[in-house]
Parts: C-alpha cells; structure tokens; sequence
C-alpha cells in the first residue's frame, strides 16, 4: 500500500514537473539565451525561408492563429498560437521535440534559444 | 429452393464485402503511433507495409520523405517493433519493395486509385497521395470504405 501511495505521488510529481505554460517556456528560453526575447524578430523568423524550401509559415500560415496545412502532405495543422490551442506550449518535452525537427527542416541546424524565444514571445502575444 | 439459398447466400456476401473495409482486418492502433506519427499525416494502416519497408523508415526517420521524423532512441525502437510485428504480408495489400517504401506507390494503392485523375490529386484540398483523410473523412479511424468516400471540389 505504501509503495503505491509513493508511487503515485512520484507519478503526480513526474506530471507535475512535465506540465508547463508556455509563458514559462518562453522564460525558460529567455534564461538560457541571456538576452530579452523580440516578438517582432519571432515573426520575422517565422515567416521568411533561411535558404532551404520551406518557412514556418509554409505549414502553419503566415499567422498561426488558425489551421495550417502540411506543405507536404496537405494533412490540416491545428493552430500553433497558443491562445487559440490550449494543446500548445504546454509540455516541454514535444515543444523541443518539434523545434528540433522544424528547424532542421527550416533552417537546417536546430534552433538557438533566443530564437526560440524570439518565437514563443511572438505566438504567446498572437491573441 | 436451391437457387433461392444460392442467391440468397451471394447477396449476403455481397452485403459482408460492401461492409468490409478492404484495407483488412483492423490492427488497434498503438497508442504511441497515433501519438507520434499522426501529426503530419494519418496514422497509416499498418498493414499497408511490409515489415522491411517499416523498418527502412524507421531506420531513417531525421530524413523522412523530405522532412526531418526524428524521434527520441527508445520511441523510435519501441514503434519500429510494433509496426513490424504487425506489418501486412508482402504481395496482399503490401508490395514487396515499393518504390522509396511509399505506401502510394504500391501496386495494390495504385491499382485501388485508377479512376482518380491526375487533375483531381492537384486540388487544393487534396494535394498529395498521402493525404487520405481529403477524401476518406474516417481515415483517422482507420476507416477506408467506399460507402465513405467524399471526394472534395
């Protein structure tokens, strides 16, 4: 018994440390960047290519407020802008999973943590 | 009365095969494969592959038609088991090496999409091959049937 009560609170803990808003992910990234997040620089690197085929904004649309489009695949993109999905920013583990792979595709490199930043303070202010 | 339970037989296999999703038996999706590769295309049947074309994919998910799949080591062997234990039969719904392991380039794929002309592919709303859920609004569901099908203007 008391090893499920520990377990469970372990598992609650877990969840707990798991779940983020994304204000606090954009504080996260601020932190690890040094520098003061730009919303204005966050769109600008959204919305033009860094040499390669596609911007963020070939799938998510020039503002992500509403659904985007698979530039490949056609398959519909929910919004990205956090205010109109509450599913967005809100764990950390997929936010750096899909800053990996799209800024591989984007830019090709991953991404800095002020652009990641630049970025986040941008959607979290879409409204 | 003979003829009549012939008949009788034939429209009830008729009926079963109108039923019948013909992309098989419906394997239940793994929770971590709708998870992780549904976000930018429908989870695929299973079934559409064989297990060496899925293990080729998984194999090389960072350049994944173009983009960049990658997921974590213990996901990535966790779904290539699955998808593998489950792949279809090479020669059924599964070729055995379609080109680039596409499942739109398979012979069964192929042939099931004939009378789709190549005008139609290009609308807007449909875009690519890969994009079954345009046309086949249950595709989440693993849903393929005929009776479904809507082809969007």
């Amino acid at each position: 018994m008391k090893h499920i009560v520990v377990g469970s609170l372990l598992l609650a803990a877990f969840a707990a440390a798991h779940a983020v808003t994304p204000t606090e992910q954009l504080a996260g990234y601020t932190a690890q960047a040094g520098t003061p997040a730009q919303a204005a620089r966050g769109q600008s690197f959204f919305t033009t290519k860094h040499g390669h085929e596609w911007s963020c904004s070939s799938c998510h649309g020039a503002t992500p407020t509403g659904t985007g489009k698979h530039a490949s695949t056609g398959k519909e993109i929910k919004p990205l802008a956090p205010s109109f999905n509450a599913e967005r920013f809100a764990d950390a583990a997929k936010t750096e999973k899909w800053f990996r792979r799209n800024c591989n595709d984007v830019v090709g490199r991953e991404c800095t943590p002020a652009e990641k930043a630049d970025l986040l303070s941008w959607l979290v202010g879409l409204k | 009365m003979k003829t009549k339970t012939l008949f009788a037989t034939t429209l009830l296999a008729v009926a079963t095969l109108a039923q019948a999703d013909d992309h098989g038996p419906r394997v239940a999706p793994n929770p971590t494969y709708v998870k992780e590769c549904s976000d930018c295309h429908v989870a695929f049947p299973v079934q559409m592959l064989t297990a060496a074309s899925w293990s080729r994919l998984m194999g090389k998910l960072p350049r994944h038609f173009g983009s960049d799949a990658s997921l974590d080591p213990a996901t990535t062997s966790e779904l290539t088991k699955w998808l593998t234990a489950n792949a279809g039969n090479p020669g059924k719904r599964a070729s055995e090496n379609p080109p680039e392991d596409r499942i739109t380039r398979s012979s069964w794929f192929v042939r099931k999409h004939d009378e789709v002309a190549a005008s139609t592919w290009q609308r807007p709303a449909i875009k690519s091959a890969a994009n079954c859920a345009a046309c086949h609004p249950r595709a989440a569901d693993g849903r393929y049937s005929e009776h479904d099908i809507r082809i969007p203007k």
